[in-house]
């Protein structure tokens, strides 16, 4: 087990640093490319240029950069450092620091949403196959699969949002709101009811359509039909028997599918005007603010790593098999 | 009486004609068609898709007819008297205009071509890159295959809108760069695949006799095994494309992909973003379309799989008629 983590975090690190190293050299070292020009963004003065040149340290060999650039990327404070915004002249990091509660939100709960719904339609679906449940949870499947994250949206916001305001029934709040957990919780709720199945539904229905063979698959199993003759009650033999031992692949897609939802967040943060990191690097692009989405970009690959990480524990702890191997 | 006397003596089999010659031996690929052609999801899908290729190709000539071009603001009666976007059915504008006078359905015409050649080109070089990295990696195996092997699962589980705002900050957004995007996110789905089917074909006997007949290793890899890998690559491939569709309109809605003014689905629903709800049709026919040819697409991938292997699980079938072969 620790044998095994240990080297999927070796192996995580390598990621790190090959999307680091990326990034350094997209950004920094590509041939016939001023970087400072690059970085200073739309309002460039000669005295910004030398200023970025001086910080950089762009006149120097490409490897003491890189090696500069690696220097600021140690996270230890007062370290690191991603640089300053050439719009607001912020720091970087600051401007992730107040973003990163926003994703943080949103991630966290909309797992759960996607997770609930989705497991919960599958075992539906599983126990009375071909029952109008079951095709029920096939038209979800089928909707959730071809419906784009930004379509959902739009369409969430459309129909809940304005034409229930516009006709008097305002319950879910304006695109744009926004209100710290810490705050009012109940309001931070209310606030991303919306963004929340925007981000969900999607996944929850690749998750049923996935609990749902898993589950019947194990259903089949022998030792399901012994713990049936025991005389194990339907409701024990499903949720403690097999759907432990279903769970596993869903796990696995747990993992595939982070790289989707950071996609998927950044759509609906940018629908639903959520000041997350999402809308900041889309933002960003669209006014040339290199020094901001690099930052992004690097914070949110180490998420992505990390999540992986966190994932291939929890694959171990369910799977046995995997722990030994 | 023997079976086949049987089924010559049956007044609806088609063998009769031909019992006199023998049994007819069939293709799978003829077997596949006979399937789908009974197969009522698949034969509705093929047409939505036809219908969609005919709009696309129709695109120059739904502009002359209507005298609007896609990118033509109709300064003259392209909007109403205070500047706002016509609703559908008003005179020569049957899904309406947009926020600058231009012509909903002639855009949307126009935007089919975007969509079915990203979904098409993308997924084609996808398809192509795949199958040959595939199997080099499951016909040479070895070290060649762990790092093959390893790259595709790094490049499943990047976050892939990130990388494609990496790629867009720097280059700018194009349509060449988002086809070569989506082509390098989908074609790792489809060199797995074909790897492990690779690595299984080659220890086969017809692999062996190639050999020993002097077959070299190029000969053996596409002309005696691919033939045995198109099926999964087909079912893949179509289910690729609406996936690639999808991602176009992302890119191209978040302002990353295809540039304004060329119109495409997913930045006229970004232009309609901008112009608020009272504008209804400017989102519901974009939506509507772009829905109808992923979900075409979808069934009709998830219709070859069925008809390729029918023991695989889908999600969605039509009720077949009575088979009669």
């Amino acid at each position: 087990m620790i044998r095994f983590l240990i080297r999927r975090i070796i192996l995580g690190l390598i990621t790190l640093w090959v999307i680091i190293t990326l990034v350094f050299i997209l950004y920094y070292a590509r041939p016939g490319v001023d970087p400072a020009r690059e970085l200073a963004g739309r309002a460039v003065t000669p005295a910004l240029l030398a200023n970025i040149n001086k910080e950089y340290g762009f006149d120097q060999p490409v490897i003491i950069q890189y090696w500069h650039y690696l220097e600021r990327l140690i996270p230890i404070p007062g370290h690191f450092n991603l640089g300053t915004s050439n719009t607001n002249r912020l720091p970087v990091t600051t401007i992730i620091a107040q973003a990163v509660p926003i994703d943080l939100s949103l991630a966290a709960g909309a797992a759960i949403l996607w997770t609930v719904l989705g497991i919960g339609v599958g075992v539906l679906a599983a126990r009375r196959p071909r029952s109008l449940m079951d095709r029920g949870a096939t038209v979800f499947v089928l909707t959730g699969v071809s419906m784009p994250v930004f379509i959902l949206g739009l369409l969430l916001l459309y129909v809940l949002y304005y034409l229930l305001t516009i006709h008097g029934i305002a319950i879910f709040p304006k695109p744009g709101s926004w209100t710290p957990i810490t705050t009012n919780p109940l309001e931070w709720a209310h606030d991303l009811i919306l963004p929340w199945i925007t981000v969900a539904l999607v996944i929850a229905a690749t998750y049923s359509r996935l609990t749902r063979s898993s589950l019947l698959e194990t259903l089949g199993e022998d030792y399901i039909r012994t713990a049936r003759a025991k005389g194990l009650s339907e409701r024990r033999v499903v949720y403690r028997h097999a759907l432990r031992s279903s769970l596993t692949p869903i796990v696995t897609q747990f993992g595939i599918d982070l790289a989707g939802v950071m996609g998927g967040a950044i759509v609906t943060e940018s629908i639903f005007g959520l000041p997350g990191l999402g809308l900041a690097v889309v933002q960003a692009i669209q006014v040339q603010n290199l020094p901001v989405v690099i930052g992004i970009v690097l914070v949110s690959a180490f998420f992505v790593v990390a999540a992986n990480i966190v994932v291939d524990a929890l694959y171990a702890v369910l799977d046995p098999r995997v722990r030994v191997s | 009486m023997s079976l086949s006397a049987i089924d010559v003596a049956s007044p609806e089999s088609p063998l009769e004609e031909r019992a006199a010659g023998g049994i007819e031996a069939r293709s799978p690929l003829r077997l596949v068609l006979a399937r789908l052609r009974t197969d009522r999801v698949a034969i509705a899908s093929v047409v939505v898709i036809l219908l969609i290729v005919a709009l696309a190709i129709a695109a120059p000539l739904i502009a002359g007819i209507t005298g609007h071009g896609p990118t033509d603001t109709n300064v003259d009666g392209g909007t109403d008297a205070n500047g706002q976007p016509l609703p559908p059915g008003s005179a020569g504008y049957l899904l309406g205009t947009d926020n600058l006078g231009r012509d909903i359905l002639v855009r949307i015409a126009y935007g089919a071509r975007i969509s079915l050649l990203v979904g098409v080109l993308a997924t084609a070089i996808a398809a192509v890159v795949g199958v040959v990295i595939g199997l080099v990696a499951g016909y040479f195996g070895g070290w060649l295959d762990s790092i093959l092997a390893r790259v595709m699962d790094v490049v499943l589980s990047f976050p892939y809108v990130l990388f494609a705002i990496v790629l867009v900050s720097v280059f700018g957004p194009s349509l060449p760069l988002t086809i070569l995007v989506i082509a390098f996110f989908s074609f790792a789905a489809i060199g797995r695949i074909v790897r492990g089917q690779a690595l299984s074909q080659r220890e086969k006997e017809y692999v062996e006799a190639a050999h020993s007949l002097g077959a070299g290793n190029l000969r053996i890899m596409f002309v005696d095994i691919l033939p045995n890998l198109v099926a999964p690559v087909i079912v893949l491939a179509t289910l690729l494309i609406p996936a690639a569709i999808i991602f176009e309109a992302t890119l191209s809605f978040l302002g990353l992909g295809v540039v304004p003014p060329t119109p495409s689905w997913g930045n006229m629903l970004s232009d309609a973003e901008g112009v608020g709800f009272q504008a209804w049709w400017f989102y519901i026919f974009p939506m509507l379309f772009l829905l109808a040819t992923t979900l075409a697409f979808n069934l009709l991938g998830d219709a070859i799989r069925d008809a390729l292997d029918p023991r695989t699980e889908r999600i969605f079938a039509g009720r077949r008629k009575k088979k009669n072969a």
